[in-house]
């Protein structure tokens, strides 16, 4: 219940002594994450802006999971899932992380649709 | 007769007087709760990912949009946002610390800790006011056309921005701002813009070294910088000039960044601060010792989810505006 925390965290690589500690551990580790985020925003390396993975550059996939990882944390470690029973988790997670995967599919593919439609069609929007 | 079949486990798991997802009912709903908010902005985010991809060759890219820090003048893009992005997560930090205190039940602990999450909070929203005031201000200016496109402008020699009044003349006209009592119908306009059309145009003709940056984005992933004969071209297609950013016109761009700008983060900024509100009341409460006298600090753990829910949005609002 609500008393007991789990202390371990990268699957249990990194164990803590008590729950204040975890909460500093994790902070060092989100900021850690946000600072690579900043740095590779500032810097653009090439290698990553020029090469694509399924149509985005790979620079915007690497902010991407880093945004899930840091995601993560704040539900697992902020937010206590990591205490809560796992039935409750899996109701709380899955639902929508199902729900916005199909909503993000969907609206993508439609708007690059639309997209190639401005493009190829015969529809003038710059005039 | 009994028609249901029960099985142990259901007399003793879901037949009630049990919490069989070992929480209570208040947090539970409170959990309920963020899922559905969590639906609403993915339904915010996921739009403005529409639009983007609808117009993925003329976005604006959100680091030559937002440049400034307060007190300080120059090109510095990211970091006030990093800066903002880190005050938020620090305040989800200390109300966790919050909550554990709760648990223990040291009640001038949780005063402490509530008391800096308010404050985090407050400079949170804050910075977002400022950030606000900034991109509707604008920076450079620009003009649009006949078809809604903005047109910025570079100085061919550096290469930089170049701003209105760098090349813009000053003539001899009378500009007045149009109101809505002399109008044939009731419609006024909502800003004067420092520089007439005419104003700009002229300056433009006149300064050979200023060229027109437009909103196509090349292979280098740079917004296209015309030569002068075409630039000299395209400014005849202006219509008005633009200066900062408001829901119709955009000077950074695409109209629809700044329109999913304002939306998105004020969107977010109201949870923000209806969840500075509701700190305050809370670290009232524990001040007066309402959860000392009820024996549990369940309250500042479910405020603390709300709290961190708004944390873990900003995180993917940073990403899908500032970021990607």
């Amino acid at each position: 219940m609500a008393h007991d925390h789990k202390l371990e965290i990268f699957r249990g690589l990194v164990k803590f002594k008590s729950n204040t500690q975890k909460i500093w551990g994790v902070l060092v580790f989100l900021t850690i994450i946000t600072a690579i985020e900043v740095a590779f925003g500032i810097i653009k390396p090439r290698a990553l802006t020029h090469s694509h993975f399924l149509g985005m550059k790979l620079l915007n996939w690497i902010f991407i999971v880093l945004t899930l990882v840091k995601a993560y944390y704040i539900a697992w470690d902020f937010m206590h899932l990591r205490d809560e029973k796992s039935s409750l988790r899996r109701a709380i997670v899955w639902t929508p992380i199902f729900l916005i995967c199909y909503l993000i599919f969907i609206l993508l593919f439609e708007a690059d649709y639309v997209y190639n439609v401005y493009k190829d069609g015969f529809i003038t929007w710059d005039f | 007769m009994d028609a249901t079949v029960t099985t142990g486990t259901e007399e003793s798991v879901w037949g009630g007087g049990n919490k069989p997802l070992g929480a209570s009912y208040g947090k539970m709903m409170m959990w309920f709760f963020i899922v559905s908010d969590a639906l609403t902005f993915s339904g915010f985010l996921v739009s403005y990912g529409f639009s983007r991809f609808k117009f993925i060759d003329v976005w604006p890219i959100a680091d030559e949009v937002f440049t400034h820090v307060p007190f300080f003048h120059g090109n510095y893009p990211m970091y006030y946002v990093a800066f903002m992005t880190f005050i938020l997560i620090m305040s989800s930090v200390t109300m966790v610390l919050a909550v554990d205190a709760g648990h223990k039940m040291k009640q001038s602990k949780v005063v402490i800790y509530m008391f800096l999450t308010i404050i985090g909070g407050a400079i949170f929203v804050g910075s977002q006011a400022w950030e606000w005031a900034t991109f509707i201000k604008g920076d450079y200016g620009a003009v649009e056309t006949k078809g809604g496109r903005i047109l910025q402008f570079v100085d061919a020699e550096t290469g930089e921005r170049a701003a209105l009044a760098d090349f813009a003349k000053t003539l001899p006209e009378e500009r007045v701002k149009h109101v809505s009592s002399e109008g044939i119908w009731f419609q006024g306009e909502g800003y004067k813009t420092s520089y007439s059309l005419n104003e700009v145009v002229e300056g433009f003709k006149a300064t050979p070294n200023i060229l027109i940056r437009t909103e196509y984005v090349n292979e280098e992933g740079e917004k296209t910088v015309l030569d002068r004969k075409g630039s000299l071209e395209k400014i005849m297609e202006a219509t008005q000039v633009v200066e900062g950013a408001n829901l119709v016109h955009n000077e950074y761009g695409h109209r629809l960044f700044a329109d999913f700008f304002f939306f998105i983060t004020g969107f977010h900024g109201f949870h923000v601060f209806s969840g500075v509100v509701i700190n305050i009341i809370i670290f009232f409460n524990v001040i007066l010792g309402t959860y000392e006298r009820r024996g549990h600090y369940e309250m500042v753990e479910k405020v603390g989810l709300y709290w961190h829910f708004v944390d873990l949005v900003w995180v993917f609002v940073f990403t899908f505006f500032y970021l990607v």
